[in-house]
């Protein structure tokens, strides 16, 4: 994975961040489950019905779909602790159930973004269309702006100074300083809820005054948003082959395929 | 008898994920674009059969898509609902509780009047016998505007319905709630809220507006198809898909 790693020592003030000196509370919960053997899952199945199995599974995949609605990652340990409960001791094979089911329903990947932590989100698995749907998603406009602003960060070269994205909204006539029509407080869509959905990163320079922040692509970004097709679409912006920006082109087509984030155990994230 | 789900029911079914409600037309054309896209044999008469086999798929987890008939405009419309819980607990993760509190008092007001409709000084009168955290005026409204946003209620000159969607999701619910209290159709027998109610005391039948629009379209002399009487009410017009309706 070619993403620049990150010095430990920026930490962001406004996101929930998890790194080990933070989460002494997850590392409590998460640490009073401990992933169950493969014969201990075996054991565990033979005691219950098919029926109970596919239960708890449906019950896990409703509980991924209402936290995913709003696009905020799940935890394991809230995940075993609301909805697994008495089943914990086949919670492998329950997951592998459920994303089997999101990829075989909802066309949906299940993603670990955080291997140390345990946090899992949904990405969209179907590739992008070439045409534009009829139905008028509500979240469209947004979607439209989070691409721009990922494009520009990929550009860039994986992170930017905060001013170049505020100047680019203001040339995209979105001002972050105003209420906009259609997105309201920009700068909190930006730096908040595009960060906690983690399509971004927005995190602190160090020794800046006043206070800077650099934005970087965040895991979810990662994930469900294809490299080469922002490439492909700056080339037809500016009506240049993909290639002459050879350092974005060989970033994009590095990587096996668009879900990096999941295996990759170099991931500083 | 269900085909296998492929991409373009998936495509279908993440699209009524994030729109929650869409109408009769939006879903053909939706249909027709999602097996374009994937290389799908596409028959246009062959939606529901379509649907059907996203739904088997989905009853495991006790999800449908399900259709009904909007109370304004007389359009279908299909929603993807959820059918585990049989009280409004769905509403519970993104509502406070005495948010849904008031929620419930509302659909109290709505099942219970004549004309399927609540109004905002009803509505705010109502948190005065709140058992959980009294809401202030302010915030009722804040409530109101995001019911609405989230589509369960509509509004209309200060007074609330509910939404195509909310009865298509919540009518197993309000059917075992307000047993007696609700209101059935005579001509689609489904459950109503906005209807014309026959004046004949012995018959009191109720009429959805837009299935008295179909049903005495084009008749001179409307009258009561259960007890014969004159039909006193205006009778609305029939309202076309392409036509500038709100839902």
């Amino acid at each position: 994975m070619t993403q620049r790693k990150r010095p430990s020592s920026t930490q962001s003030s406004s996101q929930r961040r998890h790194t080990g000196n933070l989460v002494a509370q997850d590392e409590d919960d998460d640490a009073t489950f401990t992933q169950p053997s493969t014969s201990q899952v075996q054991r565990g199945l033979e005691k219950l019905t098919p029926a109970q199995v596919d239960q708890k599974t449906a019950e896990v995949v409703q509980y991924f779909l209402v936290k995913d609605q709003k696009k905020m990652p799940v935890r394991r340990a809230d995940l075993v602790k609301h909805v697994v409960k008495d089943y914990r001791n086949i919670y492998p094979e329950i997951l592998k159930r459920a994303a089997r089911t999101f990829d075989q329903v909802f066309g949906l990947k299940l993603v670990e973004i955080d291997p140390k932590n345990k946090m899992y989100i949904l990405v969209n698995n179907l590739e992008t269309p070439d045409k534009a749907s009829p139905v008028r998603s509500p979240s469209n406009p947004k979607m439209g702006l989070l691409l721009a602003i990922l494009s520009v960060i990929f550009m860039k070269g994986g992170v930017v100074r905060e001013n170049l994205i505020w100047n680019t909204l203001r040339k995209l006539r979105v001002d972050p300083g105003e209420k906009h029509e259609e997105f309201g407080d920009v700068r909190k869509m930006v730096t908040d809820e595009f960060v906690r959905q983690r399509y971004l990163e927005y995190v602190r320079i160090p020794h800046t005054e006043p206070i800077e922040h650099e934005f970087r692509w965040g895991q979810r970004a990662d994930a469900e948003v294809s490299k080469v097709k922002i490439l492909e679409f700056m080339g037809e912006l500016h009506e240049q082959d993909p290639k002459t920006w050879t350092q974005q082109y060989r970033q994009a087509h590095s990587l096996p395929n668009s879900s990096q984030a999941s295996t990759s155990s170099s991931s500083q994230r | 008898m269900s085909r296998q789900m492929g991409e373009s029911h998936r495509r279908f079914l993440q699209t009524m994920m994030v729109s929650g409600v869409i109408d009769e037309q939006a879903a053909k054309a939706l249909y027709q674009y999602c097996c374009e896209t994937h290389h799908t044999q596409y028959a246009p008469d062959k939606l529901e059969d379509f649907i059907d086999t996203i739904n088997s798929r989905l009853q495991p987890m006790f999800m449908q898509i399900r259709k009904g008939m909007s109370e304004n405009n007389g359009l279908q419309y299909y929603a993807l609902v959820n059918m585990a819980e049989t009280d409004i607990t769905r509403m519970s993760s993104d509502y406070a509780d005495n948010e849904l509190e008031l929620f419930r008092k509302t659909l109290d007001l709505i099942v219970c009047s004549e004309n399927g409709k609540a109004s905002s000084t009803d509505i705010l009168n109502s948190t005065d016998s709140m058992t959980t955290r009294k809401m202030k005026k302010s915030e009722t409204e804040h409530l109101l505007s995001r019911l609405v946003h989230d589509k369960w209620l509509s509004e209309k000159r200060g007074e609330y319905t509910l939404s195509t969607r909310c009865i298509i999701e919540m009518e197993p619910y309000i059917r075992t709630m307000y047993q007696d209290h609700i209101k059935v159709c005579h001509i689609c027998r489904n459950i109503a809220f906005q209807c014309q109610i026959c004046e004949n005391p012995t018959c009191g039948i109720k009429i959805h507006n837009p299935c008295v629009a179909r049903y005495f379209k084009g008749k001179s002399e409307p009258r009561c198809p259960s007890c014969d009487d004159f039909w006193p009410h205006e009778i609305p017009e029939v309202k076309r898909p392409h036509s500038q309706s709100r839902r």
